[in-house]
């Protein structure tokens, strides 16, 4: 550019229209585009996929509307789909999978946040994040060798025995139930517990532990009556979390479930998820309103994983920010 | 001091901590333990199994022995190859919108999109590939596989590539702009290479996540016995042939089905432990 | 009270190994420190510290940053124990009773400790104070416990009609007047203060010395503090410690107006600190 003295007055400057290339050159712009195309793209899938799952599950929700959640009866071939035994296998299912993971993994996390020292406490949470890595159909394939006899010729007939009068616990008992997949989702779960718990056990201040114990607690008084309830909220939404997991599994459930849609207040009983519903019969649902209802199916489970998931997340930061600064 | 609960209450308080505290070591003890038993079961029943045959040689047809899962192995790459085409390219793009370009509220909004497709399950994945791609091609194929798997990995492909990015510190980015280098630029330049490992162990952990599912392939890339030339046709994969292996009724099958398990979860473990260590030395993992 | 920079001054100088500050005729002792020697790990942090805090008084530990008057406080109930690599050599005697030979639990009933930020429970103002009473099985009256110990760190009116509001609904400075009450409320025998009054502002500050001062009738302090004029007001012994060595100990108003050690009269007269 060149610089004009203020004596002389130089010609007018000539503006040049800058061209596309000249502009691409510099670039942000079209960076920005770029960018955003691919940021927005995420926004259209999952537009998409809320949407198809919608839109393809419209007959079985036009014909049975909320009768769908209600009926117990799922015969593809009478064309009749209650979703009622797969929602309490779910249900069942998972909620077995926390009353066994919740104690375990919150019992692990306490011991890495509390008591081990640093360094073990890294290793031993660099092998539980190992764990939640492990694909699900290992968990599934050891759930068929291993859990499913174990429940068979080991746990069933112990828990008859002694807990025989519980309609929880009657027989008879082949293996694949309620309990099993139970516990199965409860070892694939745990993990999740443990780490995110640990971290928020790690987050509680130092002093807090410290005016307990000044006051004469123990150590168990400190953790259990002051940090735990201290990091409560990011517990929990640790367990929301694990809970979501332990809903959507598909594979390790179907393998060891038994896959059979019925009620059954015996946990040993065999029984049936809507994820396993679904990949059992998707590939076989010939008619259109088959598929759709398994769809349907699909779309509950999307629908509740969601809120769930949103709950977790609003927990654990809830720890973070309103225990805050005291003073 | 006669308010006081006497010296045999501390003495219980006491041995109740000790129990409590024990009790937990146990607990975390277990949790150990259940690692250290899959991988022990799995090299136990898959590894006698593991011969050159295996990595190299098609399924034989049940009652003949022999043969391989050379086909589910090369499978399970291929569609982890179509997954990254998807996975990595919005993820890493996305996330250089985020945290470089996008207003806050553009950026809350993806955020909180890709969040909610990580929340959704796998299945229902399976339930949205098959609706779009299977539905309308009418068959099967790999294609329609590694697109459910790469809609899986953009939501941790995405997050991470936005948080390191953000953790580059402004400084560097200040000293590129001074010389004159354009926003764009010094993001290339500067910024991703400045994240690159965190970006990279990202990637190679999401990879090792959708290796191991099972369920969106289901009914999208299914299964074959054979090669799947192509990009079209139904495609073996580990999971999928560990899943279907090991439900079936012959014993022979349950002892492949096992070694592809042990073979599959070397992969994701490998992976996993080479992600978390060598590469990712110094900087914390985003969940 | 500036030190006077008199000619005549008292130039003895304490043998270390000795217990420093003789208490006044008549004071009994309370707590006893014989030749306490402080590690972090490898790094020593206390050289051979000897001290007398005699009953029902204010004692004050001042000194520099770093000059171990936090980890000496700390050794009284034990809480140093809480880091791993701490290690410790000596003796330290509460009414003549070797405190390590005691019930760690026990101990800390009997010395209280009140933090230097206001570290209350997330429970409410209520359960913070009645938390040492439960958890010590404590066999009278929780309510009327807690409405005493409200009384005595002169919190009582000011919260008696919200107790079971959350205690982080209350100000800084209200917040570690309940941390005090919780403390008071297991009925110690010594109250240990790290610093109580550094992180509130000066009305607080003021209402918590008058607390400190009525309550001296019947509970021994012992006051780490940085502020000079704070224990020149409050306490009555002072404790002049740098880099780990226990400097001067004497009645507060000698050591103020007279101390004997350089060191010390540079400190009080502000040439370091």
């Amino acid at each position: 550019m060149a610089i004009l003295t203020s004596a002389e007055k130089g010609p007018e400057p000539v503006v040049v229209p800058r061209s596309f290339f000249a502009r691409m050159a510099e670039g942000d712009q079209v960076a920005h585009a770029i960018t955003l195309t691919f940021a927005a793209s995420v926004l259209l899938i999952t537009t998409l996929l809320v949407v198809t799952l919608w839109t393809h599950s419209s007959l079985p929700r036009a014909k049975f509307g909320w009768a769908f959640f209600v009926g117990m009866v799922w015969d593809p071939v009478a064309e009749q789909f209650g979703a009622r035994p797969f929602i309490y296998g779910t249900l069942i299912t998972s909620a077995v999978s926390l009353v066994l993971a919740v104690p375990l993994g919150l019992g692990a996390a306490i011991f890495l946040a509390e008591l081990a020292s640093p360094k073990i406490s890294d290793w031993l949470t660099f092998v539980v994040e190992l764990l939640a890595a492990v694909p699900s159909v290992i968990y599934g394939l050891l759930g068929i060798f291993v859990v499913v006899p174990f429940v068979r010729t080991v746990l069933a007939p112990m828990l008859i025995a002694s807990l025989g009068f519980l309609p929880l616990f009657r027989g008879p008992c082949y293996g694949v139930s309620f309990l099993a997949a139970g516990l199965v989702l409860a070892i694939m779960i745990v993990p999740f517990i443990v780490s995110v718990s640990r971290e928020v056990l790690l987050a509680v201040p130092r002093d807090q532990r410290e005016a307990a114990l000044a006051l004469g607690s123990t150590r168990w008084e400190s953790t259990w009556k002051i940090v735990v309830p201290y990091a409560l909220s990011g517990i929990l939404g640790s367990v929301f979390l694990a809970l979501a997991r332990a809903l959507g599994e598909t594979v390790a459930v179907t393998m060891v479930v038994g896959n059979v849609p019925q009620i059954q207040a015996s946990l040993l009983a065999p029984g049936y998820s809507i994820a396993a519903v679904i990949a059992n019969e998707f590939v076989e649902a010939t008619a259109d309103i088959y598929l759709q209802a398994l769809v349907e199916l699909g779309l509950v489970l999307f629908l509740v994983t969601f809120i769930l998931n949103g709950l977790a997340r609003i927990l654990i930061l809830l720890t973070a920010r309103h225990r805050g600064s005291p003073a | 001091m006669s308010a006081w609960a006497g010296s045999r209450h501390r003495i219980v308080r006491k041995i109740i901590s000790y129990l409590m505290l024990s009790l937990t070591s146990l607990c975390a003890l277990a949790v150990m333990g259940v690692l250290l038993f899959i991988l022990g079961y799995l090299v136990w029943n898959g590894g006698s199994s593991l011969s050159l045959d295996f990595f190299t040689k098609l399924p034989k047809p049940v009652g003949e022995t022999g043969g391989g899962m050379a086909n589910a192995i090369v499978g399970s790459l291929k569609l982890l190859l179509l997954a990254s085409c998807i996975g990595i390219p919005i993820g890493v793009i996305g996330g250089i919108y985020m945290a470089e370009f996008g207003g806050k509220t553009a950026t809350f909004l993806v955020q909180f999109t890709a969040d909610l497709l990580n929340g959704v399950p796998s299945i229902v994945i399976g339930i949205f590939a098959y609706t779009v791609i299977v539905l309308k091609m009418k068959h099967f194929s790999a294609l329609a596989g590694g697109f459910a798997l790469g809609i899986m990995m953009i939501p941790i492909t995405l997050r991470s590539t936005e948080q390191f990015l953000r953790g580059v510190p402004v400084a560097l980015r200040e000293a590129a702009m001074a010389l004159g280098a354009s926003k764009w630029k010094t993001i290339v330049t500067v910024v991703v290479p400045a994240a690159y490992r965190g970006i990279l162990t990202a990637i190679l952990l999401s990879l090792a996540r959708v290796a191991g599912e099972t369920a969106p392939l289901l009914f999208t890339a299914f299964n074959n016995r054979f090669w799947s030339p192509g990009w079209n046709q139904p495609i073996a994969s580990l999971p999928v042939v560990v899943y279907t292996y090991a439900l079936s009724p012959y014993d022979d099958w349950h002892r492949q089905a096992w070694a592809c398990g042990l073979v599959l979860l070397g992969m994701v473990l490998v992976t996993n432990i080479i992600a978390r260590t060598v590469l990712s030395r110094g900087i914390s993992i985003p969940r | 009270m500036n030190a006077a920079v008199g000619a005549s001054r008292k130039m003895t100088s304490v043998p270390p190994s000795e217990p420093k500050g003789e208490p006044l005729a008549g004071l009994q002792t309370r707590l006893e420190v014989r030749g306490l020697n402080f590690y972090y790990g490898s790094k020593q942090a206390l050289f051979d510290v000897s001290l007398i805090v005699p009953i029902h008084r204010v004692t004050a530990l001042i000194g520099p940053s770093g000059c171990g008057k936090s980890t000496l406080l700390r050794t009284l109930n034990r809480m140093h124990e809480t880091l791993k690599i701490s290690r410790l050599a000596g003796k330290i005697l509460l009414d003549g009773e070797d405190i390590f030979r005691q019930d760690v639990t026990r101990l800390r009933r009997r010395v209280g400790m009140v933090f230097q930020r206001p570290n209350p429970f997330p429970k409410s103002i209520f359960d913070n104070v009645a938390y040492g009473l439960r958890v010590n099985g404590y066999k009278g009256s929780i309510a009327e416990a807690v409405e005493k110990s409200l009384r005595r760190s002169a919190l009582w009116d000011e919260v008696k009609d919200s107790l079971h509001k959350s205690a982080y609904a209350i100000s800084g400075g209200q917040q570690q007047r309940l941390c005090i009450a919780r403390a008071l409320a297991v009925d110690p025998e010594v109250l240990l203060l790290d610093e109580p009054c550094s992180a509130l502002d000066p009305i607080s500050t003021a209402k918590i010395e008058e607390l400190l001062f009525s309550l001296r009738d019947n509970c021994t302090m012992v006051i780490v503090t940085h502020n000079m004029q704070q224990a020149a007001r409050t306490s009555d012994f002072t404790a002049f410690m740098l880099e780990g060595h226990l400097v001067e100990y004497q009645p507060t108003e000698q050591l103020f107006t007279n101390p004997s050690d350089p060191r010390t009269e540079a400190y009080i007269t502000g040439r370091f600190g």
